[in-house]
């Protein structure tokens, strides 16, 4: 009996120290290595992407990964390419709360970052990469927090309104609207000719959001969309005025039927789908939306010859700056603990080679001069330029205002779409999320 | 006489251990039986113990803890506000929108899939070519995952889908709904999802309760004249009591943290809007989504604290015919 107990006494404190060790054994260690010992020694770099789906992002990233390791053969890297909303919302905070976080991974700067940064999740980078962000202008400002650098991005642009060619001139539109009149008579001629006028994807909620953005970046001040992101203050009226003009908007009826269940992208049936297949005349969306139209086009090359693009109309007579637009990137950060290798692999992913090789893929736009030699396709080089032109950049809101806000206003945003809910609902609930 | 008695009462009396007290001998050596038996006892049970205390136990008390703060899911919980986040809870009329949703699920499941589920049973019980065949296909869609099942349903409700083809072909055109995109609509399409996903289930269990009825006691009613209605009804339905309260059982906790099924198939504006979301995915659309962290394990704790009760409740008053005998009170 007794030799029975020991044994078990010694199971249990087996089981028990295994148990201690894994947990001890996943943080510590990967001391930062100083500047001198750069590439001395053998490490393994985990980086986490959002490309999962099989395409040239993917690929390309792959080879970025190989190329890295082959110029400097110490460095190791292990890629884990996750679904976006996934990695942003579960997986990274998760492993950054673990002590066990990826060495790279994305980061959309923004609320996001600010919160990370105060954790002291992040590896400050102001000093290495002061040629990349010099190369960058102010795409790289967006990845600062308190005027230190805490991430790069690779891809950066404004959001407009993606359109079918063929069927404006069919509808007798002789040139993209430039202001909101001009685009409410074209919805009018598209549904003259039996066309749905713009696909939206107010299932996922954000796509529809990004309409109220565009709203309150016309009704509102550079200045008071400035103080916003910084107090989280919702004061202003002209968030309110937002949500009445983007109600007035929908009651002309612009979007396709039951557009409250429609999917935003990656799906025959979400908004991106019925414009890549010739269903619908518009949408509105961000530089990348060229890699997802691709995705769910049956017939690419008629995709390549009817698509266009334009900047967000104007609206007559707001406080907006009518040349300011919405935009936002896809950037990569350094967590705390990594190796000095890491920022290396920034700066790699930031060179006008690697990012010239990021535009041929034609899945978003590159942020460093000399990489748009790159581009080729003519929607993605009207974008290039209409952000070249833009006064100012206002990086989406929910990013912006953070995940806790940017949720609470993107559901009010969404009732307003539903019909049940209201512009004050929209302020109120972004206020209410401010103090949860 | 005993196999007869022993087929009646197929979910408590086979597994009842005799009770009753052993008859006693000298206390020495009973005492080192009782200490022999301790012995069996935290040697079988310590390994599943400490797996359970470690990935049940410590994570509820977790949650519990962290329910207590206000917490972004940054850096450790700092901020501590008491039931803050409870109260915050039930005065979010999304959230009451998702405890009604869940009740709709529960009632509607017990009340659609029990009665249809014991029909096709009785039916699947009796002798008839391609039995075997039926029997397969009823259960099919229960072996499917959720999330297949999610996609599939969603691409046959879309507009102009083959739901709404099917209808237009029957003339029943006017019956066409924004099955899925309508706030008030949504629901119960998903309801009548889920009783095809997990009425599949209710049949098999069903059947092996069925199979457990003697045969002896529906050839007797036979004899005696009874109608095979009759038999059902007063054989044959006494008999799988047991086994329907069990279903019953799972049926309701399985609704009360219905997840999968309503993520996949609705779209994440009509979780939020509150037409479709159950407790489960609000927990996940603030907990993850919005980064509540500390607010999500508050209604992770809610949730518990219902399925919990709801489950002691069950026991008490609708299994505990069947348990009993099964606890092995005062027997050592």
């Amino acid at each position: 009996m007794a030799t029975k107990r020991r044994a078990g006494a010694a199971l249990a404190l087996l089981v028990t120290s295994a148990l201690v060790v894994a947990g001890c054994n996943s943080g510590g260690e990967d001391e930062a290595s100083s500047e001198g010992e750069l590439y001395k020694n053998p490490v393994t770099l985990t980086w986490w992407h959002n490309a999962p789906q099989d395409g040239p992002g993917k690929t390309y990233w792959e080879k970025v990964a190989k190329d890295f390791s082959a110029l400097h053969p110490t460095v190791k890297i292990e890629i884990e390419a996750i679904e976006t909303n996934q990695l942003q919302r579960t997986r990274i905070p998760a492993a950054l709360l673990s002590n066990d976080p990826p060495d790279v991974f994305m980061s959309w700067g923004g609320g996001e970052m600010v919160e990370q940064v105060e954790a002291d999740y992040l590896k400050d980078i102001t000093d290495q990469t002061k040629t990349e962000v010099a190369n960058m202008g102010k795409a790289a400002e967006i990845w600062q927090v308190n005027g230190k650098q805490y991430g790069l991005p690779f891809r950066m642009g404004i959001e407009g309104i993606w359109y079918n060619k063929d069927m404006f001139a069919q509808a007798g539109i002789s040139a993209p609207p430039t202001t909101f009149e001009e685009l409410n008579a074209a919805v009018t001629k598209l549904k003259a000719i039996n066309v749905t006028p713009i696909a939206v994807g107010a299932g996922d909620k954000w796509p529809a959001a990004h309409w109220w953005y565009n709203f309150a970046l016309r009704a509102c001040s550079v200045d008071t969309l400035k103080k916003a992101s910084k107090d989280k203050v919702f004061d202003d009226p002209c968030f309110v005025k937002a949500g009445q003009d983007l109600k007035a908007f929908i009651d002309t009826k612009p979007f396709q039927n039951n557009f409250i269940a429609t999917p935003g992208q990656n799906d025959p049936t979400s908004a991106n789908g019925l414009l890549a297949n010739g269903k619908a005349a518009m949408e509105l969306m961000g530089d990348w939306n060229r890699g997802t139209l691709d995705n769910v086009a049956t017939d690419k090359a008629k995709l390549a010859k009817f698509l266009g693009w334009f900047p967000v109309p104007a609206i007559s007579g707001s406080a907006g700056d009518p040349k300011a637009a919405l935009g936002g990137g896809d950037g990569f950060a350094c967590s705390k603990k990594a190796p000095a290798e890491c920022v290396e692999f920034l700066k790699y992913i930031a060179s006008p080679e690697v990012q010239k090789g990021y535009a041929e893929t034609g899945t978003g736009l590159p942020v460093v001069k000399g990489a748009e030699a790159g581009i080729t396709d003519p929607a993605l080089k009207s974008i290039l330029q209409a952000t070249s032109e833009a006064s100012y950049v206002q990086l989406w809101l929910d990013t912006a205002y953070g995940s806790t806000v940017g949720t609470a206003m993107n559901d009010g945003i969404v009732g307003i779409f539903s019909g049940k809910g209201t512009p004050e609902q929209v302020v109120a609930g972004m206020k209410a999320a401010a103090s949860k | 006489m005993t196999s007869t008695d022993r087929t009646r009462f197929p979910a408590g009396g086979v597994s009842a251990p005799p009770a009753g007290r052993r008859p006693a001998g000298r206390p020495s050596s009973r005492r080192a039986e009782t200490r022999r038996k301790w012995y069996e006892i935290i040697g079988l049970t310590t390994p599943a113990l400490v797996v359970y205390v470690m990935f049940v136990l410590v994570p509820m008390g977790f949650a519990v803890y962290y329910s207590l703060f206000r917490w972004r899911g940054v850096g450790p919980p700092t901020e501590y506000i008491g039931f803050k986040n409870y109260t915050l809870a039930f005065q979010d009329p999304i959230f009451l929108d998702a405890l009604r949703n869940n009740a709709i699920i529960v009632f509607g499941s017990l009340l659609i899939q029990g009665p249809v589920a014991l029909g096709i049973a009785l039916l699947l019980n009796r002798r008839f070519r391609g039995r075997a065949v039926f029997r397969l296909l009823v259960f099919v869609p229960y072996v499917l995952a959720e999330v297949t099942v999610g996609i599939m349903w969603k691409l046959i409700l879309a507009e102009d889908g083959t739901v709404d083809a099917l209808l237009r072909s029957l003339g029943l055109g006017s019956l066409v709904q924004a099955w899925l995109a309508d706030l008030d609509v949504v629901i119960w399409t998903l309801l009548f999802v889920l009783t095809w996903k997990y009425v599949g289930f209710a049949i098999i269990l069903l059947l092996a309760g069925l199979s457990n009825v003697p045969h002896e006691l529906t050839e007797a009613a036979a004899i005696d004249g009874a109608s095979w209605w009759q038999t059902q009804r007063h054989v044959t339905l006494p008999l799988l009591g047991p086994t329907i309260r069990i279903w019953m059982f799972l049926s309701m906790i399985g609704s009360l943290q219905v997840f999968d099924v309503i993520w996949v198939t609705s779209v994440p504006a009509m979780r939020s809007l509150g037409a479709s979301g159950t407790m489960a995915t609000y927990m996940v659309d603030n907990g993850f989504f919005a980064r509540l962290w500390g607010y999500g394990n508050a209604v992770a704790v809610i949730l518990f604290a219902i399925s919990f009760v709801a489950a002691l409740l069950f026991q008490r008053f609708l299994l505990r015919r069947d348990i009993e005998g099964a606890i092995t009170k005062g027997a050592n």
